[in-house]
């Protein structure tokens, strides 16, 4: 994997992690067996279509799930400790300070009560800060860095346009210059113009800070400018990992394909938009081989049985076109 | 500061409305009250209280109806409600005004009482939701809910007071052997009678808090922010209250208004079993004794107790949620 190429050890280690909602007609596995590195710095990107776990994923990871969904199994590494088998309070003590999270809808993850100062004031204190002072100057600086304007840590998050609220979010986010930030689709209730100008701050913010990003989207053009890394999730299962570019350029898996073709392109030749016939499995009841056979237009025999990521050009994917003997005829 | 004057200017309008109202609706009534209190009295009434009646009454053919208006108004502003029949010959003034503090005593304190500690164990029982205190409380509270004030009001005196051999009393705001005053023994005496009543009030409104309180908590907790106070590492406690039963109390205010507003008149059940000298009490004696002044008096405190309870809601809202202080 990317991570043999680098000599930093991973601040995120994620192994098997497997989420399941207990539900009236059985358990339902949003996140399947799910590996996953990130090293210090490092901005990866996750994406998938909605209801494929990315962010249940993400929720397991910072370990914010709530019932009816639970962790079954698997270890979330964070900086060489589990996150999963942690204490409440050993947890609380981490959260934040060394691992914060920005949620998809800022309107809903800011405390509409209460004003945004309160609110990174509270945050400051949980974690031992007491000097009021120290408080107010590092808000201030954090509002800073995002581009709002400091009196705004007197304002009520209504009073904020939903670009502002997301980007004192990341401030927020950023308090205490964490090792790694989680980001839930936090651009998905902008407008496009919006969208672009948070990502390109946070792009900036993060190799400024030098924390490492998680940034699950939908929105596969959205992630391609400004990550290192892309994870495709499809069905709960990632399915391909490797370098951005890499993925985009030659796409290992035939769901990535499908994807990549939904989008159309700026410049180049003009192609016809093709999307993927068919609907995600009913994770209930998932497929026992490969999860995306049943649309997939390379199906063949071996897909009856589910694929290991398998080494493709430029990426690991899950399919077993790469599977050693079938890529060795194809080539 | 400028929610405050259109919540004021509001105010005024609409207790002025009601004020119009309470001088119509008489007025529209067949039958004649005021030759009913003449007739009762076998004419020896105080000219003036018939006067008063008469123009409360719109019965007073001498004066054209803006006139009467008029002088309702400036009745009405200067406490003025006449003479009452059931009290005959005391002023409707001087009776309510006694009446008054034992009710807000006694059902306002309930009543109080019943928000905050049903906001209080809905908060508990919606945050630890499926526990312990969950399946027990609210289902408890639920059921006394449902049970009619009167009985529970009979019960209590049959357990507390009948089968203890009086240990609590059953009747009045006071023993009549006890001289009132601000001295301990007199204050004593009070609480002990308002403890079944109150307890009464307590039992069949509390449940009505805790359930609304434990639903709107469970909704709030799905809640984004709630998950992010978690995410922040807050302590349990601060997300409990200040993330979650901050915002969720906020649906509840009015409810609170509303309940605040009709205690002035008075829980006429409770204070009926208990021979409670409150306003409910009076009410019921108006009532039955074809008080009109009386219970024109009654109505019109009713009417303004709610608007006055909405106004404070109002104001309440505005200092909770940020929100609404920016909506008008």
């Amino acid at each position: 994997m990317a991570s043999a190429l680098v000599p930093d050890a991973p601040v995120l280690e994620v192994r098997g992690l497997t989420v399941e909602y207990e539900t009236a007609a059985g358990p339902v596995r949003a996140v399947d067996d799910f590996d996953l590195d990130v090293l210090p710095g490092e901005f990866v990107g996750v994406v998938g279509e909605s209801g494929c776990g990315k962010s249940t994923m993400l929720f397991g990871i910072a370990q914010l799930l709530s019932p009816p969904a639970r962790i079954s199994a698997g270890s979330v590494s964070f900086r060489g400790r589990d996150l999963v088998t942690m204490t409440a309070k050993e947890l609380s003590a981490t959260r934040w300070r060394d691992l914060s999270v920005v949620m998809q809808s800022a309107m809903n993850a800011l405390n509409p009560v209460t004003q945004l100062g309160k609110q990174f004031e509270d945050t400051m204190r949980a974690h031992g800060e007491r000097s009021g002072e120290v408080i107010q100057q590092r808000s201030v600086e954090v509002l800073q860095l995002v581009g709002i304007d400091p009196v705004h840590l007197k304002s009520y998050p209504h009073q904020l346009s939903g670009g502002m609220r997301q980007r004192a979010m990341i401030a927020m986010a950023l308090l205490f210059t964490p090792d790694l930030v989680i980001m839930d689709e936090p651009t998905s209730a902008l407008d496009v113009v919006a969208q672009r100008s948070l990502m390109v701050q946070i792009k900036e913010l993060q190799q400024r800070l030098g924390f490492a990003v998680v940034f699950v989207t939908h929105d596969m053009s959205l992630v391609s400018h400004f990550s290192d890394r892309l994870v495709v999730m499809y069905a709960a299962q990632a399915v391909e990992i490797g370098p951005t570019r890499a993925v985009f350029d030659n796409p290992g898996h035939p769901y990535t394909r499908g994807l990549l073709d939904a989008f159309p392109s700026i410049r180049g030749p003009r192609v016809p938009l093709t999307g993927i016939p068919g609907s995600p499995p009913n994770l209930l009841n998932p497929p026992v081989g490969c999860r995306f056979a049943p649309r997939c237009p390379h199906r063949f025999e071996l897909c009856d049985a589910p694929p290991p990521l398998y080494e493709a050009p430029g990426s690991l994917a899950a399919c077993h076109l790469h599977a050693p003997a079938v890529a060795e005829v194809s080539r | 500061m400028r929610f405050l004057m259109h919540r004021l200017g509001f105010f005024a309008l609409t207790l002025w409305a009601a004020i119009t109202v309470n001088f119509f609706i008489p007025r529209l009534m067949p039958g004649d009250p005021a030759s009913a209190m003449m007739a009762r009295f076998h004419g020896r009434v105080n000219p003036a209280a018939i006067h008063a009646m008469e123009i409360a009454f719109g019965v007073d053919d001498q004066q054209s109806l803006w006139s009467q208006y008029v002088g309702y108004l400036h009745n009405t502003v200067t406490g003025n409600f006449g003479t009452s029949l059931t009290y005959f010959p005391l002023s409707v003034s001087s009776q309510i005004a006694q009446a008054v503090p034992w009710t807000l005593g006694l059902v306002g304190v309930a009543t109080v009482l019943a928000f905050l500690g049903g906001t209080l164990i809905g908060t508990i029982s919606g945050w630890r939701r499926g526990g312990t205190v969950d399946s027990i409380v609210p289902p408890v509270f639920v059921v006394t809910s449902a049970l009619p004030y009167f009985w529970v009001g009979m019960m209590m005196i049959l357990v507390f007071s009948v089968w203890t051999n009086g240990a609590l009393p059953n009747d009045g705001a006071y023993s009549l052997d006890v001289v009132p005053g601000f001295t301990m023994p007199f204050i004593t005496d009070v609480l002990r009678h308002a403890l079944l009543p109150a307890m009464t009030v307590l039992i069949t409104s509390i449940g009505g808090w805790i359930l609304t309180m434990r639903n709107n908590m469970v909704t709030v907790l799905a809640e984004d922010y709630v998950r992010m106070g978690r995410a922040k590492g807050l302590s349990s406690r601060k997300i409990m209250y200040q993330y979650a039963a901050r915002n969720a109390l906020l649906p509840n205010l009015a409810g609170f208004a509303m309940s605040l507003g009709f205690v002035v008149a008075g829980a006429i059940l409770v204070e009926y079993v208990f021979n409670y000298p409150g306003l409910g009490y009076m009410l019921l004696n108006a009532v039955n004794n074809l008080d009109y002044p009386l219970m024109q008096a009654l109505f019109l405190m009713i009417t303004v107790a709610v608007l006055v309870a909405v106004l404070i809601c109002d104001f309440l809202t505005a200092w909770l949620d940020p929100r609404a202080r920016s909506a008008s």
